[in-house]
């Protein structure tokens, strides 16, 4: 199942380390972890008390210069930005799994795109953060392993956005046969002092102006997106995640009908696909946003695409999830 | 006149330090810089400070140091030393850090025999923030959010060591000293080490004044730092 792809991706990335507190529907991660941890006595692991805990003892391993990673869910999330936001703070490269329950609160324990703000955003700051939403099984495993490169070659803390039905879901996932990619080393080490505590206004905003530069500079590198279908369409669905594998078959099958269908799918949520992406939605006549969530998504492209004129159509099911023929009525209704 | 003696692993640059005259910090500093130097294990030394007054250290030793969050530098040492066993990890925090919103990671620390060093240092409230009730005010003490004096019927006061007496493993470490007493105190803080050293969590809480929020004059910080060594049990604490 997904969640058990993840922990495999982490060790083949060349993760060492790994601190968790069971939420579902992320647990099976800590559970697999933990099993290859009796099998290869380099992989440590800790069940913290809580995911506080999870997300400093992290924060930890990382500063030891060893690639560590957590996961949680929901309310996990909610309580794990203490760390996300310190991570931010000190760039430190944790890489997180974030499995997506539903919202708000406790709620649902298996699937919404509640967590998107969060995930992107979650710390009192600038959001200086990379989101890999994935889409499939294959890319849960993928994009683990870019995960940790990308975090400790930018250091930015960096999250793999899935969901409770990717986490659960079971398919047949190539696991390649590249070695890890991550360059890691110490970065608590003699002769450095940290905090990200400041007396001066202007000390503190000089170092967010810094980090904004870093981000910005290596944002395009980053960014990264799916076309499917989208070369002469008329429409483009928007959507991410799951959704987005959704729309797949409801493009097929609406092509077929003659209509000039695509989808444009965001993988890196932050940094948003901007800078590379814009022409490819360039002779669109009208976008549809689909989300399990109110908004979240087109917020982040609405911010991004500012100026850009093309009708976009909102179709936000918050919490609840889409299936294709839902789609093809859809497209069909806001076609023309 | 002989220049006055400072630890090895002091960091000159960051000297004259930033916590305040009276402050019992900087003997606790002091003490363990003291204890590091004579243990000579500043090369494999991680010192990790809290929010509040603790953060003041960043920079008080030529060591790797980093400041965390609230109650937070427990797990950042645990997550630490679970990957790079060899170090010495130290957790540098305080009454609120330790015993409030940070209790959880103090306790499952202790109870998991974690091989860290944690360090409480108690002035009996939230100094930072202008001196608001900590887990260690004591009965009738004035705070900022005990005006009219704290009273045990609403909160009892902790006791730390004696709380993890309840739960540790029997080759860790426990003890309280005092800033009254910074050379017995000192004795602790090696011992401390030395437990981390041989695979053992290790606790000690610092008794310390903060004539600032206490609002107190020398005279009177001396008394009341005579009532606190009343007021809590000093020596270590056995299972």
């Amino acid at each position: 199942m997904g969640n058990y792809v993840l922990a495999l991706a982490a060790q083949k990335a060349g993760a060492k380390a790994m601190f968790g507190y069971p939420i579902t529907p992320a647990s099976e991660i800590l559970e697999t972890w933990v099993k290859l941890s009796e099998k290869d006595a380099s992989l440590k692991y800790l069940q913290t008390e809580d995911e506080m805990a999870a997300g400093f003892s992290t924060i930890g391993a990382c500063l030891a210069g060893v690639p560590s990673f957590t996961a949680t869910a929901g309310p996990g999330n909610i309580l794990m930005q203490d760390a996300f936001a310190m991570a931010e703070a000190l760039r430190i490269p944790t890489v997180a799994m974030i499995i997506q329950r539903g919202g708000l609160s406790t709620s649902t324990v298996i699937y919404s795109q509640e967590e998107v703000r969060l995930t992107c955003f979650g710390g009192n700051g600038e959001g200086f953060r990379i989101v890999y939403s994935t889409s499939s099984p294959q890319e849960l495993f993928d994009y683990t392993l870019k995960a940790f490169k990308v975090a400790w070659e930018y250091r930015f803390p960096t999250f793999i956005l899935a969901d409770g039905y990717q986490g659960k879901m079971k398919a047949k996932v190539d696991l390649g046969t590249r070695k890890p990619q991550i360059k890691a080393s110490p970065i608590l080490k003699q002769g450095v002092n940290l905090r990200n505590c400041y007396n001066l206004e202007e000390e503190i905003g000089a170092v967010i102006t810094d980090y904004f530069a870093d981000y910005d500079k290596v944002r395009e590198k980053i960014e990264e997106y799916e076309t499917y279908r989208l070369k002469g369409a008329k429409v483009a669905l928007m959507a991410h995640g799951i959704v987005a594998a959704a729309c797949k078959p409801a493009v097929d099958k609406l092509r077929k009908k003659g209509l000039k269908v695509g989808l444009f799918r965001p993988i890196t949520l932050r940094p948003f696909p901007t800078h590379k992406a814009a022409h490819s939605l360039e002779k669109i006549k009208k976008i549809i946003v689909l989300e399990s969530a109110l908004g979240q998504l087109s917020e982040l492209f609405k911010v991004e695409y500012h100026g850009f004129n093309t009708p976009l159509i909102e179709i936000n099911k918050p919490a609840v999830g889409f299936t294709p023929e839902e789609i093809i009525n859809i497209v069909l209704k806001h076609y023309d | 006149m002989t220049e006055p003696r400072f630890p090895k692993v002091y960091k000159t640059e960051s000297k004259p330090h930033m916590f305040c005259p009276g402050c019992g910090h900087p003997i606790v500093l002091k003490m363990l810089g003291e204890a590091i130097d004579d243990l000579r294990i500043a090369k494999k030394t991680i010192f990790l400070v809290d929010i509040g007054c603790s953060l003041l250290a960043w920079d008080f030793y030529d060591l790797p140091t980093t400041q965390t969050h609230h109650g937070r530098t427990v797990p950042v040492a645990v997550g630490f030393k679970m990957v790079d066993p060899k170090k010495v990890v130290i957790a540098y925090v305080g009454d609120g850090g330790g015993y409030a919103i940070g209790l959880q990671h103090t306790i499952t620390s202790c109870l998991r025999n974690n091989p860290i060093t944690t360090i409480v240092v108690n002035n009996t409230l939230y100094a930072m923030t202008g001196g608001q009730m900590a887990p260690t005010t004591t009965e009738g003490e004035i705070t900022t959010t005990t005006p009219s004096g704290k009273r045990e019927k609403v909160s009892q006061t902790i006791q730390g060591p004696e709380l993890l007496a309840q739960v540790a493993q029997p080759e860790a470490y426990l003890a309280r000293g005092s800033t009254n007493k910074p050379l017995v105190l000192k004795q602790y803080l090696k011992k401390a080490l030395e437990a981390q050293m041989k695979g053992h969590y290790s606790f000690v809480e610092a008794l310390s004044a903060c004539p600032l929020n206490w609002r107190t004059d020398a005279k009177e910080t001396i008394k009341r730092m005579d009532e606190l060594d009343q007021a809590f049990t000093l020596g270590e604490i056995k299972k």
